[in-house]
C-alpha cells in the first residue's frame, strides 16, 4: 500500500484509541472521587498528567477543577489530546482513506463524529456525563468490531492494528504511572479505601471484570500492576498490546529492528519487580517502557512512512 | 394535504414534468402519480430522510471561503427527480458520442498536422492564443489517438424545448460521483417507484471508467496499475476522487506519492518499496502536473511526468493539452468540426454564440450587453461572467472595457431560459431551473452515462446551478416508457 496512506491509517487508529481511553479516564475519575474520603481528594489534575498535557493546561486554564479539566479533555479543540480534537483528527485521516476503509466503517466513524459534536453538552454536564462517555467507548469499540468483521487483512489492516496497539500500550502505562503515584502512602492507607484505588486503575482499563474472572484474588497492588502491565490474556495490558504489535510487524518486510525493540521491552517488563512498594521505582519502570514505545514508533515511521518533503 | 398540480405553474417556460396544457409529460407520469399519492407532508418527510442519509453516508463537497480556507458541506439533493424518456435520451446519447469523437479527432489533429487549419475551417490564431494549448504536446500520439477520455458536457433545454450543448468540460470535469450517489439515496426514499417503473440504472460508470483506463496501459498485464491522482483532501472535488478510486479499487495517490525513475517510468512509494504505475487518471490541471514543464512552483504534480508520458511509459487521462478544446471560443467551432471530420450534421446544436474576437460580432455584443450573457473563454464554475439582464449600467460599463481590452477572451450568448423541474420549497413544489451534465468516456469505444448529473438553481428565478454558488442537484431518470405496464391515465383535476 502507499506509504502515505499507511501513515494515515496508523494515525487514525491511534487517535481513535486515544479518544476512547480519554473517555474512560474521565468517567472513572468521576466515580473514584465520589468514593474517596473527605480531606483526601486527588482531584482532576492527575488526568492532565496522564495525558502529558500539564504545560498546555496551565497555559490555557485557570483552575484545575472538575469543570475546567473535563472541558479541556473533552471539548477543547486546541488540546490535540482532547476527545473532540482526537476524533476530528481521526476523521480527517479517515477522509483520506475512504477508498480502502469498508463503507460501514466510514459511515460509523462519520456518525460517531457527528453525534459526539451534536451531544457534547451532555458530556460536560455532570448528570449526563456518564452515559455520554459510555457511548463514546462503545462506539469506538463498535468501530473496531466493524473493521474486524468487514476489512480484508491487507497491510492497511495491519497498520491500523499497529496504531491501535501502540497507543494502547502507551496509554495503559501512563494510567499505571499516575495512579500509582497518587495512591495513598502505605501508612495512611485506610483499609476500605485501599481497594478502591486499585479497583479504579482496573476500571480505567475496562479490566475489572476480567481481573476477577482470571485472577480470583483480592485486588492488591502487586496483582493489579501485574494485570495492567504483564497479563498475557487481557487485551488492554501493556504486554498483550506489545505482543500484538510484534505479531503485526512479523507480516511486514524490514521489521527486524522494531521487533527487536519490542522483545527488549517485553523482557524488561517480565523481569521487573512489582512487589516492592516504591513509587519512584515504579515511575522509573514506566518511564523506561515509554522510551521503548517511542523507539518502536520512530522505527515504524522511518521504515514505512514517507520521508518528510525535501525542498530541492 | 395533497399535492395540487393546478397550483404549480411554470409560465412561459419548458417544464420537464408538466406539459404546456397542464398535462403530465410521458416520462414523469408514474412519478407524478406517486407524488400525488404520497401527499406533500410525506414527500417532505422523505426529503428529510434523504438529507439524513446524505449526512450519514458522508456525501460532501468543499466550499472555498472568500477569506481563504474551506469547509465541508453536505451535498444538496432535491429528491424530486428529473425525468427523460429513453427515446429522447437515445438521440441525445448519439449526439454526445458524435461530439466526443469529433472533439478527439480535432485535438489529435491540432497536435499533429493541423489539417483543419490548413483547410481554412479554423484560424491558426485561435489555437496559438488559447491558454490551454500546450506546444509541448506537439507530435505526441497517445493510445487510441484519444486525448479527452473523460468529458462532461453541459446540456440545457430552452423554452423552445430544444436541448442545446452549453459547454464541453475536457480538463477535469467533476460531478459523476454525485450522479451515482444521488441514485443510491433516491432509491432509498422512493423504493416503490423503482419496483414499478422502468428507470434505467446508472451505476455502471465506475466499471466502464476502469475498463477504459486499463485499455490505455503501456504494459500487457492482467491487471494494470491504474491510479487516481488528486491534489489532496482540500480540493473541492476530493470526495469524488476518493469515491472513484474506491469504486474502481485503485490507489488514490497524491503527487508526493509518485516519482519518475531514471528509466522514465512512474513509480509510487509503497510500504513494500516502489511499484510501477501504468495509467494515471489525473484530477489535477495541466498547469500543476509537472513542475519541470509547466508551473515550476507546483508541489501537487510529479517532476518528469510529461517526459514519462511523451515516451509512452505511462498513460494520462485526460491527456495534457486536451484542454485546448475546452476553450469556449473553440467550442463555437464544434459543429464545424463534426461536419469536417465526420462528414455528418450535428445531432445536438450549440447555444448560438457571438465570437467577441471578430470585430463585427464584438460590435453587436457591445450594443446588446443588457440582453446577453458574456463569458470568459477559459472560465468555469460560473465565475467572471456578465449576466446582461441582471446587470447594472455601471457593471456593463466596466465589462465593456474588459471586452474591448481583450475581445479574444470572451464569447456572448443569448440568455437561455433553462427548463424547470418541480422542486421542494417548504411545503410546496415550485419550478426551479435545471441543467444536465452527462459524462462521455472515450477509449476504444465511446460510452455515455445513462442520464447524468442534473443541477438545479435553488433560488427562485435563478439560472445559476453551480454547487459553489448555491445550486443543488437532482437524480436523473431515463425512463423506458415502452416497457410494459407503465401507461398511466391522464392527470385528473381534484382537490
Amino acid at each position: 500500500m502507499l506509504a502515505r496512506v499507511a501513515e494515515n491509517i496508523y494515525w487514525m487508529a491511534r487517535y481513535l484509541e486515544r479518544a476512547e481511553n480519554t473517555a474512560r479516564l474521565v468517567s472513572v475519575n468521576a466515580s473514584l472521587l465520589l468514593d474517596l474520603p473527605r480531606g483526601y481528594e486527588p482531584g482532576w489534575l492527575p488526568l492532565i498528567d496522564m495525558t502529558g498535557s500539564r504545560e498546555l493546561f496551565d497555559a490555557r486554564r485557570r483552575r484545575p477543577d472538575e469543570r475546567e479539566v473535563v472541558q479541556f479533555l473533552l471539548a477543547d479543540r486546541d488540546n490535540p489530546g482532547s476527545i473532540a480534537a482526537s476524533l476530528t483528527t481521526a476523521r480527517e485521516n479517515a477522509r483520506t482513506l475512504r477508498d480502502l476503509l469498508p463503507t460501514e466503517a466510514w459511515e460509523l466513524l462519520n456518525q460517531f463524529f457527528q453525534e459526539f459534536t451534536d451531544t457534547l453538552d451532555a458530556g460536560l454536564a455532570k448528570r449526563t456525563r456518564y452515559n455520554f462517555l459510555k457511548q463514546v467507548v462503545l462506539t469506538s469499540q463498535a468501530l473496531g468490531g466493524v473493521l474486524a468483521g468487514t476489512m480484508s487483512r491487507t497491510d492497511a489492516y495491519t497498520f491500523m492494528l499497529m496504531g491501535r496497539y501502540l497507543e494502547r500500550a502507551d496509554m495503559t502505562s501512563r494510567i499505571v504511572d499516575v495512579r500509582a503515584a497518587q495512591v495513598l502512602p502505605a501508612a495512611q492507607e485506610l483499609q476500605p479505601f485501599r481497594t478502591i484505588q486499585w479497583t479504579n486503575v482496573l476500571r480505567s482499563l475496562s479490566g475489572l471484570h476480567m481481573f476477577r474472572l482470571t485472577r480470583r484474588v483480592r485486588i492488591v497492588r502487586v496483582e493489579a500492576l501485574d494485570f495492567a502491565l504483564r497479563d498475557r490474556q487481557f487485551p488492554r495490558s501493556c504486554c498483550f498490546s506489545l505482543e500484538q504489535l510484534a505479531a503485526c510487524l512479523q507480516s511486514l518486510p524490514r521489521s527486524d529492528t522494531a521487533i527487536g525493540t519490542l522483545r527488549s521491552a517485553c523482557g524488561y517488563l517480565a523481569a521487573a519487580d512489582l512487589a516492592t512498594p516504591d513509587p519512584a521505582g515504579l515511575h522509573q519502570l514506566v518511564d523506561q517502557l515509554q522510551v521503548y514505545i517511542n523507539d518502536v514508533h520512530a522505527c515504524i515511521a522511518q521504515t514505512y512512512f514517507p520521508a518528510p518533503l525535501q525542498n530541492p | 394535504m395533497r399535492i395540487d398540480w393546478n397550483a404549480y405553474t411554470a409560465t412561459g417556460l419548458h417544464d420537464e414534468l408538466i406539459g404546456p396544457g397542464g398535462g403530465l409529460r410521458v416520462a414523469g407520469r408514474a412519478l407524478a402519480r406517486h407524488l400525488r399519492e404520497l401527499g406533500s407532508e410525506e414527500t417532505r418527510l422523505r426529503q428529510q430522510a434523504a438529507e439524513l442519509a446524505i449526512k450519514a453516508m458522508g456525501i460532501t463537497f468543499r466550499v472555498y471561503h472568500e477569506q481563504g480556507g474551506s469547509i465541508d458541506r453536505a451535498w444538496p439533493l432535491d429528491i424530486i427527480p428529473r425525468t427523460i424518456t429513453l427515446k429522447e435520451w437515445s438521440r441525445i446519447e448519439a449526439g454526445l458520442q458524435q461530439r466526443a469523437v469529433a472533439i478527439n479527432q480535432f485535438i489529435d489533429d491540432i497536435y499533429h498536422g493541423q489539417r483543419i487549419v490548413a483547410d481554412g475551417i479554423l484560424p491558426i490564431g485561435l489555437i496559438a492564443s488559447s491558454r490551454n494549448f500546450r506546444p509541448d504536446c506537439m507530435g505526441i500520439s497517445p493510445p487510441h489517438a484519444v486525448w479527452a477520455h473523460i468529458c462532461g458536457s453541459d446540456l440545457i433545454r430552452g423554452s423552445d424545448g430544444v436541448v442545446y450543448v452549453l459547454e464541453d468540460n475536457l480538463r477535469v470535469p467533476s460531478g459523476v460521483s454525485y450522479m451515482i450517489e444521488n441514485r443510491q439515496v433516491v432509491k432509498r426514499v422512493f423504493p416503490e417507484l423503482f419496483e414499478s417503473a422502468a428507470i434505467l440504472p446508472v451505476d455502471d460508470y465506475p466499471v466502464q471508467l476502469f475498463d477504459m483506463l486499463a485499455s490505455m496501459s503501456p504494459r500487457c498485464q492482467e491487471r494494470p496499475e491504474v491510479v487516481v491522482l488528486t491534489p489532496g483532501i482540500y480540493n473541492s472535488a476530493y470526495f469524488e476522487h476518493s469515491y472513484l478510486a474506491r469504486q474502481m479499487g485503485c490507489e488514490l495517490v497524491e503527487g508526493r506519492d509518485l516519482a519518475v525513475g531514471s528509466d522514465d517510468c512512474v513509480y509510487m512509494q509503497t510500504t513494500r518499496g516502489l511499484r510501477r504505475v501504468d495509467v494515471i487518471y489525473r484530477r489535477i490541471d495541466d498547469d500543476f502536473l509537472d513542475p519541470e514543464v509547466f508551473r515550476a512552483d507546483s508541489t501537487l504534480g510529479v517532476p518528469g511526468l510529461m517526459r514519462a508520458w511523451a515516451k509512452g511509459n505511462v498513460a494520462l487521462a485526460n491527456a495534457p493539452g486536451a484542454g485546448v478544446a475546452d476553450d469556449k471560443l473553440i467550442y463555437t467551432y464544434v459543429p464545424d468540426m463534426i461536419r469536417y471530420y465526420l462528414d455528418q450534421e450535428p445531432i445536438l446544436p450549440n447555444v448560438p454564440s457571438w465570437r467577441c474576437g471578430e470585430a463585427r460580432e464584438l460590435e453587436y455584443v457591445l450594443a446588446h450587453l443588457a440582453e446577453l450573457v458574456v463569458k470568459p473563454v477559459d472560465g468555469s464554475g460560473g465565475y467572471g461572467m456578465l449576466m446582461g439582464p441582471m446587470s447594472t449600467h455601471k457593471e456593463r460599463g466596466q465589462f465593456a472595457a474588459q471586452l474591448k481590452a481583450a475581445p479574444r477572451n470572451f464569447i456572448a450568448q443569448p440568455v437561455v431560459m433553462l427548463s424547470t423541474v418541480p422542486t421542494i420549497v417548504g411545503e410546496r413544489l415550485e419550478p426551479r431551473h435545471v441543467d444536465l451534465r452527462p459524462f462521455i468516456l472515450s477509449g476504444p469505444a465511446t460510452y455515455v452515462t445513462t442520464g447524468g448529473l442534473t443541477r438545479v438553481a435553488l433560488r427562485k428565478g435563478s439560472l445559476v446551478v453551480n454547487s459553489s454558488q448555491g445550486g443543488g442537484s437532482k437524480d436523473t431518470w431515463i425512463v423506458d416508457t415502452g416497457a410494459a405496464g407503465v401507461a398511466a391515465p391522464r392527470a385528473r383535476s381534484g382537490r
